[in-house]
């Protein structure tokens, strides 16, 4: 079956006064039907940056300056805006980390649903309401005929990304691009939210890229993970394989620094340093300032290379099991 | 031997309504004019040289308590006692032994001051050093907390994140207090940079033999470095006790809720975690419900959570909840 999502070689730069940032410099993955795959990395790793490319949302001055983002077989790259609006919402769509900012305040909930749903064709508005009811329904929304009425500010914060998801599902996309949707949310509603998208996922059979920088959270959701350092994907593969043998350097790194993996009160392991500025990156392997397994191999870049399931950019990567 | 006191300590924030919104809450329009109870009865103690950690949900009064046992705020009613003396009296803060770390390293430091100068105001101020010996005496606290001493002449903005939680924690040692409240010391940090700000706290608690607060959310992060911890729930403390003790076995059907809705790293599992989220939200604190605040969420509520305020009591040595039955959560017999 071929892939729902193919994003091969995504570079987006951003060129400004001080310099080009390469904030995405050489994305590749591909995404199945139904599977959720977690993007991780810490800031400016280019996790979002690389979700907004994938929906060609970057504003100048950025730029994707290379690669190929193929949905359901078309590309995208390149596309007029004109054609990339008529898929945004429809075959792909988006769900931010701050619910406030996605909704608009001067329309109801029902309003905002029901001009997402007449931009891709014409609706009537008992039709409407009722498509709106139903995906309110479906994330959770207590009451939701109700709620329709009502506007953002008298939703909750974790009601109002139910809302927001509820947005993103209303035209059946093939992917839904989730931006650390749960950071901004307390424990207990992150919680409802990570159970309420992962039914949603099995149940419709919606694609979804997850990006965060907590690993747990991404771990309790997704089957597969990339993980971003500076721009790249350092290492993808199967989420148990690679929490249980992580192979690249950063990733050993980022999974022994939590608190989780220490005994209490012990020091935790940490990685030296800190992420580089995209501006003045070092040639070669991103991480080879901060990487104890670095030689002089390094100064060269390391291309991602798979091996069966898995895939890790790294000259001296830990052997799988 | 107890350093810290926290005696029946409560805080409520009224509304501060201008003539006009009072006279249309006079005429029936919707003003919010209800006090907000942040903070309602908390008793807890901590002994000097332990570290107490403040857990709970956002709006449970966590950073309020803290602010109150700082003296930045002053309590409404109870007390609060440092080595026996009230840290407040008549509305005056009488120590510098309480500093305090916050969660924003970019909102808690001075952009047009140089960390240098902002470091040294309060020792210079408070006799701990003299102007003249200031810059020597940031230069030890500098490398103290990891930082190279020459970069004490630069603005807070060329410094990343973790670089000025070091300033900031440099800033709250300089005043060499007993007592250090850590308000999400390390929430907006990245992981790997959270890593490097734990271990320092870790060590310089053990140098200076600190007696700490730690607020967080994060309960992996408290389970790390916390002697006991306290959970809250809308403005009172629901379960308190030995770390461990309560994270292997919490009595309290909140804390239950709340351990099991953190996401974990499963390394020995193929399949994925499962979550058993708790049911609704945390109600409004303008109008908590009665009894028990968390019965309309607990699935062990019975009449008398709906009625009557669970108090704070001891159920072992190192252990207190605030539930009518928990002794028989612990015991595995509640329905």
């Amino acid at each position: 079956m071929s892939p729902v999502l193919e994003v091969t070689g995504l570079r987006t730069h951003f060129h400004t006064r001080a310099g080009v940032v390469k904030a995405v410099d050489g994305v590749s993955f591909k995404l199945e039907q139904g599977e959720i795959m977690g993007l991780v990395g810490e800031s400016g790793s280019g996790k979002t940056v690389t979700g907004f490319s994938l929906l060609g949302l970057v504003d100048p001055p950025g730029r994707i300056v290379e690669g190929s983002v193929r949905l359901n077989g078309t590309e995208l790259v390149g596309m007029s805006e004109r054609d990339l609006r008529r898929r945004r919402g429809r075959e792909i769509s988006m769900v931010f980390q701050d619910p406030i900012a996605t909704l608009n305040p001067m329309f109801t909930v029902g309003q905002q649903m029901r001009m997402a749903l007449e931009s891709h064709g014409s609706i009537s508005g008992r039709a409407a309401a009722a498509r709106s009811e139903e995906l309110l329904t479906m994330v959770g929304i207590p009451s939701p005929r109700a709620r329709l009425r009502a506007y953002p500010h008298e939703f909750s914060g974790g009601m109002r990304q139910r809302v927001a998801i509820a947005i993103a599902l209303l035209h059946r996309p093939s992917v839904i691009v989730a931006d650390e949707p749960t950071t901004a949310l307390d424990v207990s509603i992150q919680a409802q939210i990570l159970a309420t998208m992962r039914t949603l996922a099995t149940e419709t059979g919606t694609s979804l890229i997850w990006i965060s920088h907590d690993l747990a959270v991404v771990s309790s959701l997704a089957t597969r993970l990339a993980v971003m350092y500076a721009g790249r994907v350092v290492e993808e593969g199967p989420t148990a394989d690679i929490l249980r043998r992580p192979r690249h350097p950063y990733t050993q790194g980022l999974i022994a620094s939590l608190p989780a993996m220490a005994e209490p009160g012990a020091p935790l392991t940490q990685i030296p340093g800190t992420t580089p500025s995209l501006l003045s990156l070092p040639p070669g392997c991103p991480f080879a300032p901060r990487c104890p397994r670095a030689t002089a191999a390094c100064a060269a870049e390391p291309v991602l290379t798979r091996d069966g399931t898995r895939a890790v950019a790294c000259f001296h990567p830990a052997e799988p099991a | 031997m107890t350093y810290l006191t926290i005696d029946h300590v409560s805080r409520h924030f009224a509304p501060h309504l201008t003539l006009g919104e009072k006279i249309a809450a006079r005429l029936g329009a919707d003003v919010e004019t209800r006090a907000v109870q942040a903070v309602t009865d908390v008793s807890v103690t901590v002994p000097r040289g332990r570290t107490l950690g403040l857990v709970g949900e956002s709006g449970c009064g966590k950073s309020t308590l803290g602010r109150v046992i700082s003296g930045i705020l002053p309590p409404s009613t109870g007390t609060v006692l440092l080595d026996g003396k009230p840290v407040m009296t008549g509305g005056n803060k009488t120590t510098t032994r309480v500093q305090m770390v916050f969660q924003d390293p970019f909102a808690s430091l001075d952009p047009r001051m140089k960390v240098g100068e902002a470091v040294a105001e309060g020792p210079v101020a408070h006799g701990l050093t003299t102007r003249a010996k200031a810059r020597d005496y940031v230069a030890g606290w500098f490398a103290r907390v990891g930082l190279d001493p020459a970069l004490a002449d630069r603005y807070p903005h060329q410094f990343s994140g973790g670089q000025r939680q070091r300033i900031a924690i440099a800033r709250a040692l300089a005043m060499q207090p007993d007592l250090l409240i850590c308000d999400e010391p390390v929430a907006s940090l990245d992981v790997s940079i959270q890593a490097q700000i734990i271990n320092l706290f870790l060590d310089l608690r053990r140098d200076l033999g600190l007696t700490c607060v730690f607020i967080s959310h994060d309960l992996s992060v408290v389970r790390h470095v916390c002697d006991r911890m306290a959970v809250m729930y809308l403005g009172r403390i629901v379960e308190e006790g030995a770390t461990e003790t309560v994270f292997n076995d919490p009595a309290h059907p909140y804390t239950r809720s709340l351990l099991a809705s953190v996401p974990e790293l499963v390394l020995d599992a193929d399949d994925l975690v499962q979550f058993v989220p708790i049911e609704g939200e945390v109600p409004s604190p303008h109008a908590p419900p009665p009894g028990c605040h968390f019965n309309p969420r607990c699935p062990f509520a019975k009449d008398i959570c709906r009625t009557e305020k669970p108090p704070l009591k001891p159920l072992t040595a190192d252990r207190f909840a605030a539930c009518h039955f928990a002794e028989e959560i612990l015991a595995g017999a509640a329905t």
